[in-house]
């Protein structure tokens, strides 16, 4: 497991637990109704297990898993994938701070593009990877 | 495959199954006249399908792909394994139950189901992730 990867996935887990402990306390308040206000964090519990679990780990699953190239370096490009793990993290927070925070709507904006450039920065380091073994 | 990740697995196909299956109910029409609890299975849709397939298989996979920890005990403490496929799907199938009746009589005290079933969640995934930790490294060494 490349170095990448261990820090995909442990983000990946920190944020599998920071989306279950919003969860938890979400259903807990639908129970026995603690504070109504805590709905507010429905976007967060969302936004954590969607992008900060799920699709964090499927990243970081393919830099691993992906074919690699018989010379070096085998996983190419390897520095957009490593811009895609800062860009998602980063758009992450604004969107969670936008939920939250008295921060205005640009932080959603600004949230959504930063992870949407971690998608195209992920898929330029990928692209090339996904072949059989006859070639792309 | 050891038997845990089947369990996982197996699981995961029966929650999308049973996801998609409650999707289908709560599309169909009005003038079907469907029990009144059934509108409000919404976020247990969601859930059947996020947690009870999505989150299960990786959880599975994950559990038997990782790099191992020594020969001895490749992949950890397995009661703990257990441990986290019982509390989430004892947690899940309790917000599926306690949802709607929670819902439909909130004059009882069927919140605390809801509670119940956070707690054994929240629980499940601390489990795995202590669980699974010690597995995120580069591989096995030999040590």
């Amino acid at each position: 497991m490349p170095s990448l990867t261990r820090w995909y996935i442990r983000a990946a887990f920190i944020y599998l637990l920071l989306g279950f402990t919003v969860g938890a306390l979400l259903l807990i308040n639908k129970g026995i109704q603690l504070f109504p206000s805590l709905w507010r964090w429905l976007p967060v519990h969302i936004e954590f297990l969607l992008y900060g679990w799920v699709m964090q780990l499927t990243l970081g699953m393919a830099f691993w898993i992906l074919p690699r190239y018989w010379q070096k370096p085998r996983r190419p490009k390897e520095s957009y994938a490593r811009a895609a793990f800062v860009l998602l993290n980063l758009g992450l927070w604004l969107v969670v701070a936008q939920a939250v925070l008295p921060v205005g709507r640009w932080a959603l904006v600004a949230g959504k593009g930063l992870e949407l450039g971690a998608v195209f920065c992920f898929a330029l380091h990928a692209w090339r990877r996904i072949v059989s073994r006859q070639g792309p | 495959m050891p038997p845990l990740t089947r369990w996982y697995i197996k699981s995961a196909l029966v929650y999308l199954a049973a996801a998609l299956l409650l999707a289908l109910v709560l599309a169909l029409p009005q003038a079907a006249q469907l029990p009144s609890f059934i509108r409000y299975l919404n976020p247990a849709y969601f859930h059947l399908f996020l947690v009870g397939w999505v989150t299960q298989m990786i959880f599975g996979v994950i559990y038997w792909m990782f790099p191992i920890i020594t020969r001895a005990r490749p992949r950890g403490n397995e009661q703990i394994g257990w441990a986290s496929y019982i509390l989430l799907n004892a947690g899940l199938l309790l917000r599926v139950v306690g949802e709607p009746l929670n819902a439909t009589r909130p004059e009882a005290a069927y919140g605390w189901l809801l509670v119940a079933s956070a707690l054994l969640q929240w629980l499940a995934a601390v489990c795995f992730v202590y669980l699974a930790w010690p597995r995120i490294k580069e591989k096995y060494r030999g040590e």
